[in-house]
């Protein structure tokens, strides 16, 4: 049966299995509309704006695994649009984005609401195509699932003239494509993996550094086996919380500008380093001339320009996360009399004196609410069970500090670009993927209003998300920034003319809640916990001087970290066995 | 290092741009770049001529494969290959001067491809280095212009870019 070129976008999409999308209509996407009107497998989630749509969308596929679809129009649609393609392309989200564009004959034509959409997203999608005939439509449709969901993730526009989604043509989804120039590579080099396992198993200081990489591949499992099989220190990326469980004694804890005074010793002492889907990015290295000066670099990557970037690496693995970790726990248990836990033992030894001090300390006896401290709560009320998302500022290290993540898909977050205005579209498509399942947004004041109009599309989906907002007045991050490295002059920081937060969410028909004493956090958080349909924004008064430590200031090396005062003293300097 | 690196791309539409704004997004550096249709209509041919050490260059290796419209790469400087260039000159030839240059382009193996009473188009084929010489040679002539194609390059022997 032919079939216009409007009807076979939202075929592919049910043919893909695609339940959700996120999308905003506008005049060239108005035929993709129509078939959607036609139909009820799909669902259109409207949201209020496009950057809501992309991140909603980014929300949904990162919590899922699956792809995240959004549909915009052309012009302001897709350039308002791009921030969110931006955001999924640094953290390699699997997201699939249909613009409409204008008919064939006017592009290049500076035709009303034409945009280069191809041009303009080029340098942050996977990849992108430009449909020129409706014959195609099908095929590149697949296509982009394809490329999106596979290797390294990523999101891929298709960019569609709305003459084409007028066209007819016979509708034929390939079941699978292949592409000549694009082909990932999964396993790991056996010889490779050899040598990994020669090198860990003679190592006397390791430390195995787990990204994101193993979040997206679902490689969760495999990479506890392991770590447990050797038992050696791991630490988790920003991107990886979750990977390993946080409570576990060999967990370090996070690692990176904020991360632990003990993950960050361990990575600068160490002499074998296991970094799996990790990539050493800057806020993780720090001053790369001063990174790990002992380390022999193992680092599985499935993005070979991932690996040899920044750093030397001794092994290199292009593989996916999964099946690499899978390949060397056989290769570690059919070697099982080799590992000898001894061997570690004085590293274990020096780890647990760098344990020693308390580097996430924060005074308990204020009287001010310490955002910590909410975070804290908030780990105990939901038992660390919650979907978290964030912003960015530092209420996001302190969610990743203070959380405790014991599971992956749980921790989602804007990490390569720090996207603000993130964090609510975000779990609005969390919450959609599990509507029972309590899902938190931790924002901050400046934050929460760059996508704060999303609450209009939670009202009309009914999406009980639990704004939890640490409201210091300021731009925190910024404002510890300018305290530290700009003599407290705080330029432009300063949150002014802020709206009065829980009447605003009253207007868009939610509840909202202030909160201005420490004990009341407690009550607050069960009180909107128990409003399990209605979502609530708690409004945290909290303390505007506090700040995120610890903290490796630019230029600076893993072992020269700015500890808060009431850390105690790091032990004295020695020599590394 | 300079080094030459030829790609067969997919012949679509933004292929070009995807691989000259990797370079410019990335920082990496172009002195030529070159493209034209092969004998297979779906593929185009690419000659970048780039220069950085061997780390930044393994980065533009790993980079340009990572684009899904690259089928696939060579390094031709990593094995004997030959390189050329092709460069059209328009200088003015008035006088004496009409002999000498002819005598340079005879000695350069170039030719003389159209002529005006006042000037002359030449055109000479090969190495970069070698067209360097030929416009360093012209030094007394009065150049009008210079068009230069960058480098174009094939492996020797057995070993091939195909697929
Ligand atoms: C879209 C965007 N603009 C600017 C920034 C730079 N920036 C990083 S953190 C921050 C302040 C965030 O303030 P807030 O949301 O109140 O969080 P806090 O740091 O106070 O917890 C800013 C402006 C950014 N990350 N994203």
């Amino acid at each position: 049966m032919e079939l216009t070129g409007a009807d076979i976008v939202v075929k592919c999409l049910q043919d893909e299995g695609i339940e959700y999308i996120f999308g905003y209509p506008g005049g060239a996407a108005l035929h993709i509309y129509d078939a959607l009107y036609r139909q009820d497998k799909v669902k259109h989630i409207l949201v209020r704006h496009e950057q809501g749509a992309s991140h909603a969308a980014d929300g949904y596929a990162r919590a899922t695994g699956k792809p995240g679809v959004v549909l915009v129009t052309s012009g302001p649609g897709i350039t308002n649009a791009v921030t969110g393609i931006a955001t999924a392309y640094m953290d390699s989200a699997p997201l699939v984005v249909i613009s409409g564009q204008v008919p064939t004959h006017l592009i290049g034509d500076d035709a009303f609401q034409e945009v280069d959409a191809v041009g303009i997203t080029r340098p942050c999608v996977k990849h992108n195509f430009l449909v020129k005939d409706v014959r195609d439509l099908a095929t590149t449709m697949k296509k982009a699932f394809f490329v999106a969901t596979s290797g390294r993730p990523g999101p891929v526009l298709v960019d569609i003239p709305k003459d084409i989604t007028a066209e007819k043509t016979e509708y034929i989804y390939p079941r699978s494509v292949s592409m000549r120039s694009y082909a990932p590579v999964k396993r790991g080099h056996p010889k490779q993996i050899k040598k990994a396992v020669d090198l860990l198993l003679n190592a006397r200081r390791p430390i195995v550094y787990a990204g994101g990489g193993v979040v997206l591949a679902d490689a969760e499992d495999a990479l506890r086996e392991m770590v447990r099989l050797l038992g050696y220190p791991c630490t988790n990326t920003l991107m990886g919380l979750g990977a390993y469980p946080h409570d576990d004694p060999l967990f370090l804890g996070m690692l990176g500008m904020h991360g632990t005074y003990e993950a960050n010793m361990a990575m600068h002492g160490c002499d074998v380093m296991l970094a799996v889907g990790a990539r050493f990015d800057d806020r993780i290295t720090g001053d790369l001339s001063k990174f790990s000066p002992f380390a022999k670099i193992i680092h599985v990557d499935v993005d070979p320009s991932s690996i040899g970037k920044n750093v030397k690496v001794e092994i290199p693995i292009v593989g996916d996360a999964k099946s690499v970790l899978e390949d060397l726990v056989r290769e570690l248990k059919a070697r099982a009399a080799a590992i000898n836990q001894g061997q570690t033992k004085q590293w274990w030894q020096q780890i647990d004196e760098w344990r020693g001090i308390n580097c996430l300390a924060y005074d308990q006896k204020s009287e001010k609410i310490k955002p910590q401290y909410v975070i804290e709560k908030l780990h105990q009320i939901t038992n660390g069970d919650a979907f978290v998302t964030s912003d960015v500022g530092q209420h996001q290290m302190w969610a990743a500090q203070f959380y405790g993540f014991g599971k992956t898909r749980r921790w989602i977050n804007s990490g390569g670009l720090g996207t603000m205005g993130f964090g609510l579209p975000a779990a609005m498509g969390v919450q959609i993927a599990y509507p029972d399942d309590l899902v938190c947004c931790i924002t901050g004041e400046a934050s929460i209003i760059m996508c704060i109009q999303e609450l209009s599309t939670c009202k009309q989906y009914d999406l009980p998300v639990k704004i939890i907002n640490l409201n210091n007045r300021y731009m925190g991050m910024v404002r510890q920034w300018q305290e530290f490295f700009y003599d407290r002059r705080y330029s432009h920081s300063y949150m002014d003319a802020l709206p009065d937060f829980v009447a605003l969410s009253e207007s868009f028909g939610h509840r909202g809640i202030l909160v201005d004493q420490p004990a009341d956090v407690e009550g607050a958080l069960i009180e909107a916990f128990a409003m399990k349909d209605q979502l609530v924004f708690l409004d945290f008064i909290t303390d505007q001087a506090e700040n995120v430590y610890p903290m490796i200031a630019a230029g600076k090396g893993h072992n020269e970290m700015h500890l808060h005062p009431g850390s105690g003293e790091p032990p004295q300097e020695r020599e590394l066995a | 290092m300079r080094h030459i690196i030829s790609i067969l791309l997919e012949n679509e539409a933004g292929a070009l741009s995807r691989v000259s704004g990797l370079f410019s997004a990335r920082g990496y550096n172009i002195e030529s770049l070159t493209v034209a249709p092969t004998e297979d209509s779906t593929l185009s041919r690419m000659t970048i001529v780039t220069a950085g050490s061997d780390e930044i260059i393994e980065q533009i290796v790993k980079q340009l494969n990572k684009l899904v419209d690259v089928v696939k790469l060579q390094e031709l400087t990593e094995g004997a290959h030959i390189e050329r260039e092709l460069m059209l000159t328009k200088v003015k030839a008035t006088g004496d001067a009409r002999e000498e240059i002819k005598r340079l382009v005879d000695i350069f193996r170039g030719r003389i491809i159209d002529v005006t009473d006042s000037t002359y188009t030449l055109e000479l084929t090969g190495t970069v280095e070698k067209l360097d010489a030929f416009v360093k040679a012209l030094d007394m002539t009065e150049i009008i212009e210079v068009v230069r194609s960058g480098a174009t390059g094939i492996a020797r022997g057995e070993r091939a870019l195909s697929l």
